[in-house]
């Protein structure tokens, strides 16, 4: 009989931390210690808190343990699994408070900081279920979704039901999924698609992969739902071929559904024929656009096509297709068993349910948090995610990716939406949030997503092709010093320009890093040209390394380390010093930073 | 899958196997699994409880789970149940027989069986 369960990461974050090592380790300790028949070895999906990784967490108790080692293994196992003793050097504790006293009161995971303001929804399976093993994700409620809509509901019920739930596309865009589905029903045709994309581009997003990863079941039945509801029989989700744990547990859940029957023939005994595939993507960003998606899966190259026609008319293999993001999928079940008003009561006046936001940059807990929409910017960084590290002040945070732009500190109590987003210029974008402190160069951060821009973009459209080169190469004259205030007022027009020209939505947000960028920090674009200062001393040209010859005791420790053999000794012995000062040439330095890194007596400063 | 009772059925056959991870229930039975309660036979209790709460059907409602050693030695192996709004009862010197019934009549039948608890055995 088994009367708990060990339940080990087994997401990609974690994955790289070793899980594997560790859930090695436990089942020999395990059977070592002759308690096969009762504890339960699990490999689960995403936790949320990669940071701490590896994780795991043993049920009933809900005890989280952080950072484990295959070392560790042996001691929770024979005190934890054996005498119920908490180790609790391993215990993770966000309060402060002794984990010691925090255990003994049973302080479930549920309850740390981390945890306790979410709200999962998209992530509810994650972590908690094997995503290899279909039963679980039917013990937890799975595919009485699709057993309701097949033999309870009509396909116009169905998208009434998404409509009325006020879900909007997680992929970025905002638009109402249920619009897009009953823009595709009406429309007649033998072959009609439903596509799941999932091709998450974005640098710093991770929500999509976690969501295969841990519960790929709740999309495979969502996919199913839209398939009904709009009257296709046929699926394909286009994932990165970069997630190769994504991908194979996402087969893997495939065939599981096929041969019980959730996918095929005749589903349920209702007449409903509906099947899936995967198709890999070869990782070109412009790939996760809808257009360009569809046309990758024909097997062509990955370039967008102009709007309209719309996929909802001619789609894939020019027939009507819907396709939504991995998110908006896993909210779906949910959605048809618990009813469109249970999600309609999360979330603000337009942007209902929640979100899942990549945590990443300058913040404690990295990972991945759920939470109802119209949270505040507030909660998501101070309290979800532990603030910022090492005492540093928070300047802003950078959602949306390349597409997206930049809350700055100023609206820190911004509550998240969709809405509120674009009203400053920003953007929602698929999840991915950045945070930055006071030594992040907002100037570097707009050319650091220009750079991923030029590289990614497909060149089928001048304004995008060329402009955004032209863009980058006027931020890296500012970064260089050489730029000049009429160049800021010609990189806004040329943003504009870009925006309203390009052929898809890589073009169209692609200026989007740099007009966030100069409209909260305009400053610092200024500091760059006109006293060139890199204020938060990043912009490699416009720092100073240079020696206090005051301080400098000549042990020619920096010397040694200089990899350009710039540093070198003077004339001038300070007073009470016994050796020459060194001196930087600042022709010859590459501006690395190793000797402020090797002085022991805080001679060398950055200017 | 050709009828939502073959899903059901899956789903009745699963639900115990992960009820576990659903977090604790409103009633937790803890027993005492430090070297002394386990030298005094706290293994076959705890395993025991397992069993039981899930032979009657109770594990949606009552968690089992492991201490340490709560420091009364003497009179291990020690269970506590713990419910929420009423006062924690300690029953000692736990036996499978008496496991057995402190699930028929406290924990199903919502009745303490004081010969079984320590104020009984302290006197």
């Amino acid at each position: 009989m088994i009367r708990a369960h060990v339940l080990i990461c087994g997401g990609t974050g974690c994955t790289s931390s070793g899980s594997k090592a560790i859930q090695a380790a436990f089942a020999d300790s395990i059977a070592k210690n002759g308690l096969e028949d009762e504890i339960k070895l699990v490999q689960t999906g995403c936790f949320g808190l990669c940071a701490l990784g590896p994780v795991v967490i043993v049920y009933p108790d809900g005890t989280f343990y952080s950072r484990v080692q295959p070392e560790d293994v042996d001691e929770i196992v024979s005190e934890h699994l054996l005498k119920g003793r908490v180790v609790t050097r391993l215990a993770y504790t966000d309060t402060g408070k002794d984990v010691a006293e925090e255990v003994v009161g049973n302080v479930s995971l549920g309850d740390t900081a981390f945890y306790k303001s979410q709200h999962r929804v998209v992530l509810r399976n994650c972590g908690v279920i094997d995503p290899e093993n279909i039963d679980e994700y039917i013990a937890m409620d799975g595919y009485a979704a699709l057993g309701k809509v097949l033999t309870e509901m009509t396909p116009e019920d169905v998208i009434k039901c998404v409509t009325d739930s006020g879900l909007r596309g997680r992929g970025g865009g905002g638009f109402p999924t249920g619009r897009k589905w009953a823009l595709c029903a009406p429309n007649k045709a033998p072959q009609k698609y439903v596509v799941c994309n999932a091709d998450e581009g974005d640098p710093g997003a991770f929500m999509d992969r976690s969501v295969l990863e841990g519960d790929p079941h709740s999309v495979i039945e969502a996919m199913a739902i839209a398939g009904y509801a709009i009257g296709a029989t046929q699926g394909y989700v286009y994932v990165r071929a970069e997630y190769p744990i994504a991908v194979k547990r996402l087969q893997i859940a495939i065939d599981q559904a096929r041969e019980y029957g959730l996918l095929g023939k005749d589903i349920f005994g209702t007449g409903f024929d509906f099947d899936l595939h995967i198709r890999l993507g070869a990782g070109a960003f412009v790939c996760g656009e809808e257009t360009a998606l569809m046309t990758s899966i024909e097997g062509n190259r990955g370039e967008p096509r102009p709007r309209p026609p719309y996929p909802a008319v001619k789609g894939l293999y020019e027939s009507p297709t819907v396709e939504n993001n991995v998110e908006t999928f896993a909210n779906i079940p949910q959605i048809i068993l618990k009813g469109a008003d249970w999600f309609a009561s999360m979330g603000t006046e337009k942007s209902k349910g929640t979100k899942v936001f990549a945590l990443g940059g300058k913040i404690k807990h990295t990972g991945l948090v759920e939470i109802p929409m119209g949270t505040t910017l507030r909660e998501i960084i101070e309290d979800i995610g532990g603030g910022i590290p090492n005492g540093k002040k928070f300047k802003a945070a950078q959602t949306g990716g390349p597409s997206g732009g930049c809350i700055p500190a100023s609206l820190i109590d911004t509550p998240v939406d969709y809405d509120n987003l674009t009203a400053i210029g920003c953007m929602m974008g698929s999840g991915g949030m950045i945070v930055m402190d006071e030594d992040n160069c907002m100037v570097d951060m707009a050319k650091f997503f220009l750079e991923f821009t030029v590289d990614e973009s497909c060149g089928k459209c001048t304004p995008c092709r060329v402009g955004t080169k032209r863009l980058l190469e006027m931020l890296d004259k500012i970064t260089r010093g050489n730029g000049t205030l009429e160049d800021l007022d010609a990189l806004e027009k040329l943003c504009y320009y870009i925006k309203e020209n390009s052929l898809c939505g890589l073009g169209q947000t692609a200026p989007n890093p740099v007009l966030a960028t100069l409209r909260f920090f305009r400053d610092e674009y200024v500091a760059h040209v006109v006293d060139k200062k890199c204020p938060a001393g990043v912009c490699k040209h416009l720092v100073r390394y240079e020696i206090d010859k005051e301080k400098c005791i000549g042990c020619g420790m920096c010397a040694r380390q200089c990899p350009a053999s710039a540093i070198s000794k003077t004339n001038y012995i300070a007073p009470g010093k016994k050796l020459p000062a060194h001196a930087i040439d600042s022709e010859k330095c590459v501006k690395c930073g190793a000797c402020m890194g090797v002085c022991k007596f805080n001679a060398i400063s950055k200017k | 899958m050709k009828s939502l009772a073959e899903l059901q059925a899956i789903k009745d056959r699963m639900k115990d196997k992960v009820i576990l991870r659903e977090g604790t229930g409103d009633v937790r039975v803890v027993v005492g699994m430090a070297t002394c309660g386990i030298a005094a036979g706290a293994r076959p209790v705890l395993n025991t409880f397992v069993e039981e709460v899930n032979n009657a059907g109770l594990s949606e409602r009552v968690s089992v789970s492991q201490t340490g050693c709560i420091g009364i030695c003497q009179f291990e192996p020690v269970v506590e149940v713990f419910e929420a709004g009423k006062d924690k009862v300690t029953y000692v010197k736990m036996t499978p027989e008496k496991a057995r019934r402190v699930v028929e009549e406290h924990l199903k039948g919502g009745k303490v069986i004081s010969e079984y608890t320590i104020a009984a055995n302290n006197e």
